[in-house]
Parts: structure tokens; C-alpha cells; sequence
């Protein structure tokens, strides 16, 4: 079989993109050929989290490489997409741990954090010493995060916190979670670390999807973190919205690069698989499958590419985000779940990365806002018309 | 220690290559271009040998503006500075070694390290030509190095295993597949890179004589491959590989 991996470019779209940009694709290409590709189904079929690669991703520069400062790369999003495609390309697990580490985690205490904590936590979190995790979902607010029932009051100088947080990625793993909470004002943010008395986290197993990302829940009971933990700049739902934004962005991108790997998977397997008289991809049916994915692959790079320029130059709103999200992640599941027909029996098996592409962007339709979640926020958008409640 | 590399640009690996119909080259429309796998080994040495001792490790490339790209590649790995040897014709194995002894002359590093052979035209000997026209010590196929003082021992890779041989410096190393695995280049690397000096040169004001001595007169794609046969036991194999194959 040839490079999965491979690009796929219609349109010369990288005639647009720099030296620098594609040499950040490559690099990450190469890394996800050589050391996620040959374990990546054993994680998968384990339920565990390739930790071992942790210490090179950051080596690589791949979290927060879009921030400035604090010990990040800087680079700028097209660069940071491209990765997020790559990372993807190999598995939505390994894209969905750079995303909560540096979109997600990293990305909340550097908007919303002091100088001293920025200080104190970016630049061991670049360096992967630091692993962060993102507490929004509860276990009965997904949607409508504006519901949460975890709680934080003043106790002296500090804080004291209460509640329980679903869906958590990294969250075993995490020396750090960011938890969002109700307080009299409205909903802020704190930094709690690992260890702190009445902070506990609990795996959650019999996923069929995501099976390569470790998902818990967080429990928080009476835990007493002092002052210092408190994102100040965090006011409102604004604050874990914006961090989402940031992660939607990288998503968008992902999911391009899972839908490309199946896509080539589907494209190599039938042109050597003969039925009947020829190979499946001479056939008119097959055909015609292999050019809408194609069609609906290319699409979604523009979008990005687009979207990415707007983000470059201050533009992007978060409109453009969920358009983003919600299209390509959608067409991905599309492609994948066709990839899967297409292979027939073999796509089943775990020797084809499709079904496990497949099985994941479930996921990736459910979190960071589902498809019809961002249906009403562009609804909102074009109406002027809120159906959300 | 100061080390000159001189890489190449090839096709990737990873992509089909077609020959245009009048044989003439290869279809270069959706091509992606790289650094020779065998020269990014040839710059990983040489960062390996950098870190180890210090010093500076200098690419060198002789093609068009756009071999840049793979020059900034290299930069982002780790190397010091690079120069561009621009030209748009198309050199012969013997003008480019010359163009790197000439560049090697005036640069004066103490180590030449490059790929023993590009894996576009697999010619293996521009390393050669270079150390010869250097009157260097050079080890070729190299797959492990060490240094002690001025001396460098290489292990070679040769038929039926390998040979150890030993120079003084200055010398040239041609590297080969198991000499080390080539780094990424990091995404902080890739922002440093834009800092770095990379100087262009026109070929033509070296003073070399670039006058093809090699023309390539046609190229034809590999005949396609005959099927196999199935044969029933190993004793069938070995009688075919003896009596048809003649290979054993
Ligand atoms: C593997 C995995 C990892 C995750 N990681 C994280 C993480 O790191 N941090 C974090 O905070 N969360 C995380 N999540 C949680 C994720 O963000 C939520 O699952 C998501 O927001 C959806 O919430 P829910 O599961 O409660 O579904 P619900 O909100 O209950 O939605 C169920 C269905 O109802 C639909 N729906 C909801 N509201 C409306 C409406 N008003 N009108 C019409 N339809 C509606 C939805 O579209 C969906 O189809 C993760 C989830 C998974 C599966
Ligand atoms: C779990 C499992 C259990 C099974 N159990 C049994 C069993 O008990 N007994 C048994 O005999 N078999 C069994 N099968 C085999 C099953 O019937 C075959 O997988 C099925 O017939 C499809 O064949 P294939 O996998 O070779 O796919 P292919 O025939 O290679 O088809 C691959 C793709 O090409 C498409 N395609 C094929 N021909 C054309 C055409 N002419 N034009 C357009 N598109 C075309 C198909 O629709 C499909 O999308 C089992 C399969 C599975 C996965």
C-alpha cells in the first residue's frame, strides 16, 4: 500500500501557502509517518494514549505553536492548521491532545491569565512537562454550558470549588485543569492542579470511538485552591467560548486530514481490488463516490485556507469558525463512512485506518459544539433569530 | 569543527514518477520536491557532530532559486548558514563536484559530509570526484563516525560487510541509509530559519568550467513488472532458482 498520508491538491493550493507553511506540514507529516503510524492501532484497540510521544511533539514545537512568546514557535495559523491536519491525518486522538493542550488549555491562561501565571505555566506546557485539560462539559450541560452547576465561593483568600466535569480529554493525565465555574458574577475559570485535596479524576471506558485519547471525568469536592488559581480576565462565557473558538479552528483543519487519509485508502484499495471484470474504481458507482470526496476534500481546504487568512489578519469571527466546524467535520464523516463501504469487507479491520477514522469523527461531530449546535449559531447569525431555547 | 554540506533537491519519494512522452525529463508539474534522504543524513551528521564540539555547519546547493526551499529546510534542522550556487542549467555530476571543491576551497572547513549517492539519478560519485579534486582522504558509505583530535575514524558499509578506515583531516564522508536517523525540523526551528544567512552565488562567476561532459540522451520508465508464479514447496524453489533463475 502507498503513503496514506500523502497530500491531496486539486488545486494547487500550495501555491498559496509559504515555504515556511509547508516545511511545518512536513515536518509534522513526517513525525505522524514515523512514530504515530505503527502504534497507532495498538493504542486504539488498548484504549491508551501514546504518552511516549509527548516529549517530541513538544520537541517539534506543536503546542501552543501559534501563541507568542512564553516559549511558543509563533507561528502563524495557516502553519498551526496544517499541523492540526497532520496530526489528524494520523488519528483525531493525537489531534484531539494538541488541541486541549494548546488550544484549549494553554490558549485560556493566555487570555485570560496574569502575567505571573502565563509565566509560570506556558512555557512548561510548550515543553509538554506541564499537561493541561479543559473542564467545561458537566454531566448534564453539553450544549448549554451556560447551565453548569459546578460552583466556586470565596473562602478567605482563595477559592473554594464544587462540582463535576464529563467528557474531560487528557483529564487523568493532566498535571493541570482548567475548570469553569459559576460564581456570583457569572462563569470564570481556575487553574487547578493535579493533587490538590478533593480533585480526582475518573477514566471513562467502553468508548467506541476516540479509543487513542484518554476521556474522564473530573470531580471536585470541596477543593481549596488559593487566589493565584483564579483566571482573572476570565469573565463570563465568553472566556471558555473564545478558548473553543481557538480549538473549532484546529478542528476544522483535522478534520480534512482524517478525511484525506481515508480518501487515499479508498482510492488505492480500489483501483488494485478487481470484482467482476475490472478494478472497483472503474466502476461508474465507485467513480463517482472517489470524486465527491475529492470535490468535498477540496472544498474544505479552501474554507480553511480562507479561514486562516481572516484569523491572520484579526478578522475571523466565530461565525466563520462553526461554518467551518460543522461543513467539514460533517463531510469528513461522510467520506469516512463511504471509505468504510468501500472497502468492503476489509473495511472493518483495524488493518485499514478508515473505520477507526470513521469511528472517531463520531466524536468530532459530538464535541467542540455538534453539527446542529453551530446549524443555530450560523441560524442566529443570518436570522437574526436565537432557536437555541 | 567547521562542515560543509552540500545537499540536493530530488523528487519525494513518495510520489509517481512520470517521463514525459519525448523522454526528455520527468514530469515535474505536482511534484514535491525534498531534500536527498541521503543528504538529510549527511546534515544530521554533521549537526551531531556540531553539538558534540561546537563549531558551525554550513549547507551548500548548486541549482535555481527555488532550491531555496530545501536550503531553509536544513536551516530549520539546525544549520548555520547556506549558500546557493544558482544556476539554470542543468550541471553534470562533474561540474557540480567542481562547483563544490571550489566552494569547499574557499570556505576551508575541515570536513565535507554528503550523501553518497541522490536518489533521483543515483549516480554516486560527485563525494568522490570532490575529494579527489581536493586531493582529500575520503570514506565513503559511511555508517557510523567518531572523532579523535584531528583524526576520524569511519566504519564503512561494503559488499559483504564492513570496513573500518581512518583519516586525518581536513577529509570527505559520504553518508549512507544506517548512519543515523535524521532529526524533524521543529516548528521554532522553521521560525529561526528565517534569520539565518543564506547567501546566493551565481555558478558562472566561480570560475569553473561547467561544459556538460554527460548528456542524457533519453529516458525510458522501467518496463512494468511480469507477474510471479506460485511455486509448491521450497524444494521447487530451489530447483527453479537453480535450473531457471540461475541465481543460486
Ligand atoms: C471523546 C470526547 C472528548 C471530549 N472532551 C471534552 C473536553 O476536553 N472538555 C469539555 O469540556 N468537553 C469535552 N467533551 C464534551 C463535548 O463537548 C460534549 O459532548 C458536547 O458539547 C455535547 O454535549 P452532550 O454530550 O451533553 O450532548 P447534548 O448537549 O445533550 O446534545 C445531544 C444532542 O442534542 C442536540 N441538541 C442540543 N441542544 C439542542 C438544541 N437547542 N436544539 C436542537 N438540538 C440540540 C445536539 O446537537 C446533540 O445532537 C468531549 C466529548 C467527547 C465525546
Ligand atoms: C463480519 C462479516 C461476516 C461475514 N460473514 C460471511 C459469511 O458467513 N459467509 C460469506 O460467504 N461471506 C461473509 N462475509 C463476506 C461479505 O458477504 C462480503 O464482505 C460482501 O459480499 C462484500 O464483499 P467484499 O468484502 O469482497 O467487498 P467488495 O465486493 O470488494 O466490495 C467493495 C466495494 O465495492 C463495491 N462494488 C463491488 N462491485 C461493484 C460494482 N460492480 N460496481 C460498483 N461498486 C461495486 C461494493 O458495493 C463495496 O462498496 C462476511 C463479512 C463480514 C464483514
Amino acid at each position: 500500500m502507498s503513503d496514506l498520508l500523502r497530500d491531496l491538491d486539486f488545486f494547487n493550493l500550495d501555491d498559496l501557502l509559504t515555504a515556511e507553511e509547508r516545511m511545518a506540514r512536513d515536518s509534522v507529516k513526517q513525525f505522524v509517518r514515523r512514530e504515530v503510524l505503527p502504534s497507532v492501532e495498538k493504542h486504539f484497540a488498548g484504549e491508551t494514549f501514546p504518552k511516549e510521544l509527548i516529549p517530541q511533539m513538544a520537541e517539534l514545537g506543536m503546542f501552543g505553536a501559534n501563541l507568542k512568546g512564553y516559549g511558543c514557535a509563533g507561528m502563524n495559523n495557516v502553519a498551526y492548521g496544517l499541523i492540526m491536519q497532520e496530526l489528524e491525518a494520523g488519528d483525531s486522538g493525537l489531534r484531539s491532545f494538541a488541541s486541549v493542550q494548546s488550544a484549549l488549555s494553554m490558549y485560556a491562561i493566555y487570555a485570560n491569565g496574569t502575567e505571573e501565571q502565563k509565566r509560570r505555566f506556558l512555557p512548561e506546557m510548550a515543553k509538554g512537562k506541564l499537561i493541561g485539560c479543559f473542564g467545561l462539559t458537566e454531566p448534564d450541560h453539553g450544549s448549554d454550558p451556560g447551565g453548569m452547576e459546578t460552583r466556586a465561593r470565596k473562602d478567605g483568600d482563595g477559592w473554594i470549588l464544587n462540582g463535576t466535569k464529563r467528557w474531560i480529554t487528557n483529564g487523568s493525565i493532566a498535571d493541570l485543569a482548567i475548570v469553569w465555574a459559576k460564581v456570583d458574577e457569572g462563569i470564570t475559570g481556575f487553574v487547578v492542579e493535579r493533587g490538590t485535596p478533593g480533585f480526582s479524576a475518573r477514566d471513562i471506558h467502553g468508548k467506541f470511538s476516540m479509543r487513542a485519547s484518554i476521556t474522564s471525568e473530573l470531580i471536585l469536592e470541596d477543593v481549596r485552591i488559593p487566589r493565584t488559581a483564579h483566571l482573572p480576565q476570565a469573565r463570563g462565557l465568553k472566556a471558555p467560548l473564545g478558548c473553543l473558538t481557538q480549538a473549532r479552528y484546529g478542528i476544522a483543519w483535522g478534520a480534512i486530514g482524517a478525511a484525506r487519509s481515508c480518501y487515499q485508502c479508498a482510492l488505492d484499495y480500489t483501483k488494485s481490488r478487481k470484482q467482476f471484470t475490472r478494478p472497483l474504481a472503474g466502476y461508474q458507482l465507485v467513480q463517482a463516490k472517489l470524486v465527491e470526496m475529492l470535490t468535498e476534500i477540496t472544498k474544505a481546504q479552501m474554507v480553511c485556507l480562507r479561514l486562516a487568512h481572516l484569523k491572520d489578519q484579526g478578522k475571523m469571527r466565530p461565525e466563520h469558525v462553526s461554518f467551518a466546524k460543522r461543513n467539514n467535520v460533517n463531510e469528513a464523516l461522510e467520506i469516512a463512512r463511504h471509505a468504510r463501504d468501500m472497502l468492503g469487507a476489509n473495511g472493518i479491520v483495524n488493518e485499514y485506518p478508515v473505520i477507526r477514522h470513521m469511528l472517531n469523527l463520531e466524536t468530532v461531530n459530538t464535541y467542540e459544539g455538534t453539527f446542529d449546535v453551530h446549524t443555530l449559531i450560523l441560524g442566529r447569525d443570518v436570522t437574526g433569530e436565537s432557536a437555541f431555547d | 569543527m567547521k562542515i560543509l554540506v552540500p545537499i540536493k533537491r530530488v523528487p519525494d519519494p513518495a510520489t509517481t514518477i512520470r517521463v514525459l512522452p519525448d523522454g526528455s525529463g520527468i514530469a515535474t508539474d505536482n511534484v514535491k520536491w525534498v531534500i536527498n534522504p541521503f543528504c538529510e543524513i549527511a546534515i544530521e551528521e554533521a549537526l551531531r557532530i556540531k553539538e558534540k564540539q561546537t563549531g558551525e555547519v554550513i549547507l551548500l546547493t548548486v541549482g535555481q532559486t527555488t532550491w531555496q526551499e530545501q536550503l531553509r529546510t536544513g536551516l530549520a534542522m539546525g544549520a548555520d548558514r547556506a549558500i546557493l550556487v544558482k544556476t539554470d542549467a542543468a550541471l553534470d555530476q562533474l561540474a557540480i563536484a567542481r562547483i563544490i571543491a571550489k566552494v569547499a576551497g574557499d570556505e576551508k572547513p575541515d570536513l565535507v559530509i554528503l550523501g553518497k549517492q541522490a536518489i533521483d539519478d543515483d549516480s554516486n560519485q560527485v563525494g568522490q570526484i570532490v575529494a579527489e579534486t581536493l586531493a582529500w582522504p575520503q570514506a565513503t558509505f559511511a555508517s557510523k563516525v567518531e572523532f579523535a583530535g584531528d583524526k576520524c575514524t569511519v566504519i564503512r558499509e561494503v559488499d559483504g560487510g564492513l570496513e573500518t578506515i581512518a583519516f586525518k583531516l581536513p577529509g570527505l564522508i559520504t553518508t549512507d541509509l544506517r548512519l543515523n536517523e535524521p532529526r524533524y525540523a521543529s516548528l521554532p526551528g522553521i521560525m529561526k530559519a528565517r534569520k539565518k544567512e543564506l547567501k546566493e552565488v551565481a555558478a558562472d562567476s566561480l570560475g569553473v568550467d561547467l561544459a556538460p561532459k554527460l548528456k542524457i540522451k533519453r529516458l525510458d520508465a522501467p518496463p512494468k513488472r511480469q507477474a510471479g508464479r506460485k511455486v509448491a514447496s521450497v524444494e521447487e524453489l530451489v530447483q527453479v532458482l537453480h535450473t531457471e533463475a540461475k541465481a543460486i
